[in-house]
């Protein structure tokens, strides 16, 4: 499948919908990104799209969270949080913890982290201060602790590897055969979530040829390498509505408009008719058409110079 | 525009400075307006080695030498980019003990168990909240300072529904050198400031803001409080300090808008 793209790398293009048909219902799925920071969201639109359920999510939550809770695909989410940054609590995770409609494995933040870096290397642990004398021990009983074998002998919290069976992440820019560039300032934990995954799905806001990456920003910015990924697809504003500098910023007046949606079943209805009912290029027409109704400029995250 | 007296949001960004006095070259991670206003000022002032970011991924330091704290641009922002700092490398500094955060409370107890995560019963609460975010991590690795915008008996409570950040009692029982790294420097609130000097590091009463009495706090605090006989009023904002705030750091007055 090598393409005239490709400079001799096989390609690793897909389709959302071939992501999605690769999936089972049942599976624990890693989502990159931060909170509402340069989430896959037209990977998690698919998914929230499409027939499966009973999912584990494994992410530094965001909307990712809540459009996959309101779809019911979520039978548990292993997090630290979940927000929206400048809307600080997420209402559709909030409903479901308050209804009891789903499971959470709360994990401090840096857990999250020990936790995939120990899938990512085959470890079924790493040791850890974090959670010690908190009640994360407390509503986490299955965590042990494990004291050092050294002379020290301190205890620690063995946080347990977080192995996933897939992973969703969202580069600026990636070649067909799946390496992914990162051009915004924080790579988050996307290379971990990858490698701790059984297979990856890497989308991004442009497909280049390979030897057009480096034009697009330093070496050190190819975050991603195509041993990590086993699909590409292309997306063009595919994080919407989370940022995905310098592409865009986050688009705060449509962000405002999904948490306020949140608040009744009808306002929901009628979002998740007007946006989420077609494709992902039924979405970006969508959210297109509502711009041009007339959001103040300024607020709705257009490209960044 | 320097002329007037201290606003109670002024003496509480300096109350918010003080708490990193003596910190050296470490990370300092303000959570909220006041608490970042707080940082910065002790930059440009008397804590010129602190490092700061840009609430993201880079590290921010002044234009200037930052020793006078008067030099510089007076308008937006007058920082230069000094280093990078994403997500996981500020874990590292947070596992390195070189950070001392201010962050927010939902609760606040007597020993400084902090929660962010939920109200109620965690299995179906009543409210849920962020999560418990950095705070388990946080608390067991380096010092920790709580502000607290609106100081009443629903944050400052008897016993919090979720333990986030570690307190006293329970750091009391920790083995090994997390019982050392645990450290929870002060409490500013819109009352008073707090330390944990009272009996078996319970909370004390440091000092009080203009204008406020002792009861006023005792009577906004579920808890018994510890205090000096004699409570000294907060430090008052210096004619300098002053005209840091109001003029390079906050000329739009974001700060009165987290106290009301």
């Amino acid at each position: 499948m090598t393409g005239p793209d490709t400079d001799g790398v096989g390609s690793r293009v897909m389709t959302l919908n071939g992501v999605i048909g690769e999936l089972r219902s049942g599976m624990t799925i890693g989502i990159g990104g931060w909170a509402s920071r340069r989430k896959p969201m037209a990977l998690v639109r698919a998914l929230a799209a499409s027939e499966l359920s009973d999912l584990t999510i494994v992410s530094y939550g965001g909307p990712d969270v809540g459009l996959l809770i309101a779809a019911g695909k979520v039978r548990r989410l292993v997090t630290g949080f979940v927000s929206l940054d400048s809307i600080p609590l997420e209402p559709h995770f909030r409903r479901a913890r308050q209804h009891g409609a789903i499971q959470l494995t709360e994990l401090d933040e840096g857990m999250l982290h020990w936790g995939l870096l120990a899938a990512a290397h085959r470890l079924p642990f790493l040791p850890m201060r974090a959670g010690l004398g908190s009640d994360v021990m407390r509503v986490n009983p299955e965590l042990r602790t494990v004291r050092s074998p050294y002379a020290d002998g301190e205890q620690f919290v063995a946080v347990p590897a977080l192995p996933l069976d897939a992973a969703f992440v969202h580069m600026n820019r990636a070649d067909p055969g799946g390496n992914g560039q990162c051009l915004g300032p924080d790579p988050y934990f996307d290379d971990l979530f990858c490698l701790a995954a059984g297979r990856a799905y890497l989308s991004c806001e442009q497909i280049v040829p390979t030897r057009e990456l480096l034009a697009g920003g330093p070496a050190q910015s190819l975050l991603i390498n195509r041993a990590m990924v086993a699909g590409v697809v292309e997306t063009p504003h595919g994080a919407h509505f989370t940022s995905c500098v310098p592409d865009y910023d986050r688009d705060e007046a449509f962000q405002a408009r999904y948490a306020s949606s949140a608040a009744t079943p009808e306002a929901w209805e009628q979002f998740a008719a007007e946006f989420l009912a077609g494709g992902e290029a039924e979405y970006q027409a969508a959210v297109a058409r509502t711009r041009a109704a007339g959001a103040p400029a300024g607020l709705t995250g257009g490209a960044r110079a | 525009m320097t002329d007037g007296e201290p606003t109670l949001a002024e003496v509480c960004v300096v109350a918010c400075a003080e708490a990193w006095r003596g910190d050296g070259a470490i990370l300092a991670s303000p959570i909220g307006v006041v608490p970042t206003l707080g940082a910065r000022l002790a930059q440009l002032t008397f804590e010129p080695e602190l490092l700061l970011t840009d609430g993201e991924a880079l590290l921010m330091a002044p234009a200037d030498d930052g020793k006078d704290g008067t030099s510089g641009s007076r308008a937006g922002d007058d920082r230069v980019t000094e280093g990078w700092l994403p997500f996981r490398q500020v874990f590292t500094m947070v596992a390195a003990g070189k950070r001392h955060a201010m962050i927010g409370a939902a609760q606040l107890d007597q020993f400084g168990n902090q929660n962010i995560s939920c109200i109620g019963d965690w299995a179906l609460p009543k409210a849920q909240l962020l999560g418990v975010r950095g705070s388990p991590g946080n608390t067991v690795n380096h010092p920790v300072s709580y502000w607290i915008p609106r100081h009443s008996r629903r944050v400052l409570v008897d016993r919090v529904d979720m333990v986030s950040g570690v307190g006293y009692d329970r750091a009391a029982g920790l083995t090994g050198q997390a019982r050392g790294f645990h450290e929870l420097r002060r409490v500013v609130t819109n009352l008073a400031v707090l330390d944990f000097g009272g009996p078996d590091h319970s909370m004390r009463l440091k000092s009080v803001h203009p204008g406020v009495s002792v009861s006023d706090v005792a009577d906004a605090t579920g808890f018994l409080l510890a205090a000096p006989y004699q409570v000294p009023q907060t430090r008052l904002p210096t004619a300098a300090e002053l005209a840091l705030i109001r003029e390079r750091l906050d000329p739009d007055a974001r700060r009165d808008a987290e106290l009301t």
